[in-house]
C-alpha cells in the first residue's frame, strides 16, 4: 500500500519535466512496473487518479506497461523471461541467475501540451 | 499547440535509492553492520532482537531503530534490555524509509557494532525499500504456515537471510521448515536460513555468530 507515495514521487517527476519543456498540461504518462516491483498496478492506478486532481497532471491518461521478469545467466550468458517465482535459468538450470528486468518502477516517457 | 512526447525513464525508487546509499556509506565508514528486519506482523522481531540482546551482553555493543504505525512499545522493551533505541511511529505509513533512518542516525552512537532496524510488520511494501542496510533478515514464525515464501516473493527475494522463528511451536503445528526453507530457496538461491527459538533461546549463538563473522568481514574490508 505504498502505491500513493510512488505517485508522489511520479508527479515530482511531471512538474519538474512540464516545468522544463514550458508545458501548458500533461497528456500521458506511461509507467513501466515490474511484476516482482512490490506495487499492484490497479492501486497505482486509482492513486494517480487521486493525486492528479488541480495538477498539471489533471486529465492525464496513465498507461501502465508491465514488466515481466527477466533473468540473466552468468554461467551459460543466457537471458529468458521467467513467469513463475522458480529463479533458475531456463537454460542450464543454474541457480546463480541476476534478475535484469521486472524489479522497477519506472516513469518511462511522457506526452505534453505546449 | 502542439504535444510532444519526452522519454524519461526515471525511477521512482530513486530518490530512496540514493538516501539509502548514503546511510550505507556513512556506517560502514563507522565500522557498524546495519541489519533491517522485515516480517509480517507478530512473527518475533523484537523478541529475536531481545535475545540478541541477551546474547550480546558484555560482548558486543547494539542499538535498535524501531518501526511502527503507532506506539512506542517495541523501543521500550529494547531499551529495557539496556539497549539504545528510536522509535519511528509512521502514523499509518506502511513501511520505513531510508530517509527516516537517516533523520535518527545523527542520534545513533558512534561506538555500536550492530544496528537492528525492526520494519514496519508487513510483508510486503517495505520489501521495496532499501534503508542502506548491509544484510536483510525476512523473519518467518511457524504459526504463519510453510507455504508464505511463494506468497511474497519480493520479501524473500530481497533477503540475505531468512530466520525461522518460534521453534518451541513446531511440535504444535504442521509447519515444516525444511519446505519453508527449500521454497525460499527456490526464489533466492544462497539464502543463508536458521531456525530459532527466541524465547528459548534455540538457534540464538548460531545467528550471533553469524553477525559477529559478519561484521568482522565488514571492518576488514574497510581496513
Amino acid at each position: 500500500m505504498h502505491e500513493l507515495s510512488l505517485i508522489a514521487s511520479c508527479f515530482d517527476v511531471l512538474e519538474e519535466r512540464a516545468r522544463e519543456h514550458g508545458a501548458t498540461r500533461v497528456v500521458q504518462v506511461v509507467l513501466k512496473v515490474g511484476v516482482m516491483s512490490g506495487v499492484v498496478p490497479d492501486l497505482l492506478e486509482s492513486a494517480f487518479d487521486m493525486y492528479k486532481k488541480g495538477t498539471i497532471a489533471g486529465d492525464a491518461r496513465l498507461e501502465i506497461v508491465v514488466v515481466p521478469v527477466k533473468l540473466r545467466c552468468p554461467d551459460c550468458g543466457g537471458e529468458a523471461v521467467r513467469e513463475d517465482t522458480d529463479f533458475s535459468c531456463a537454460g542450464c538450470g543454474s541457480r546463480r541467475v541476476e534478475i535484469v528486468e521486472g524489479r522497477d518502477i519506472v516513469v518511462e516517457r511522457i506526452e505534453l501540451e505546449t | 499547440m502542439t504535444v510532444k512526447t519526452i522519454t524519461v525513464v526515471r525511477d521512482l525508487l530513486a530518490t530512496n535509492k540514493q538516501a539509502a546509499a548514503a546511510i550505507r556509506v556513512e556506517l560502514r565508514a563507522r565500522g557498524i553492520l546495519c541489519v533491517n528486519f522485515l516480517s509480517s506482523p507478530g512473527s518475533g522481531k523484537t523478541t529475536l532482537l531481545e535475545a540478541l540482546a541477551e546474547r550480546f551482553r558484555g560482548r558486543c555493543r547494539m542499538a535498535v531503530i524501531e518501526g511502527d504505525i503507532e506506539t512506542e512499545r517495541d523501543a521500550e522493551r529494547i531499551r529495557a534490555k539496556g539497549v539504545p533505541a528510536w522509535q519511528i511511529t509512521t502514523g499509518g505509513a506502511c513501511h520505513l524509509e531510508a530517509r527516516m533512518i537517516g533523520k535518527v542516525l545523527g542520534d545513533v552512537p558512534a561506538e555500536i557494532d550492530f544496528l537492528f532496524i525492526e520494519n514496519v510488520g508487513n510483508l510486503v511494501c517495505p520489501a521495496s525499500y532499501d534503508l542502506g542496510e548491509d544484510l536483510r533478515f525476512v523473519l518467518l514464525s511457524s504459526p504463519e504456515g510453510d507455504d508464505k515464501p511463494a506468497k511474497y516473493p519480493q520479501a524473500f527475494l530481497s533477503a540475505d537471510v531468512l530466520v525461522l522463528t518460534k521453534a518451541d511451536l513446531l511440535p504444535y503445528l504442521p509447519f515444516d521448515p525444511a519446505r519453508a526453507a527449500a521454497e525460499a530457496l527456490s526464489i533466492k538461491p544462497g539464502l543463508k536460513v536458521f531456525t530459532v527459538s527466541a524465547l528459548r533461546g534455540d538457534g540464538i549463538d548460531a545467528l550471533a555468530d553469524y553477525l559477529v563473522e559478519a561484521l568482522e568481514r565488514l571492518r576488514s574490508a574497510r581496513a
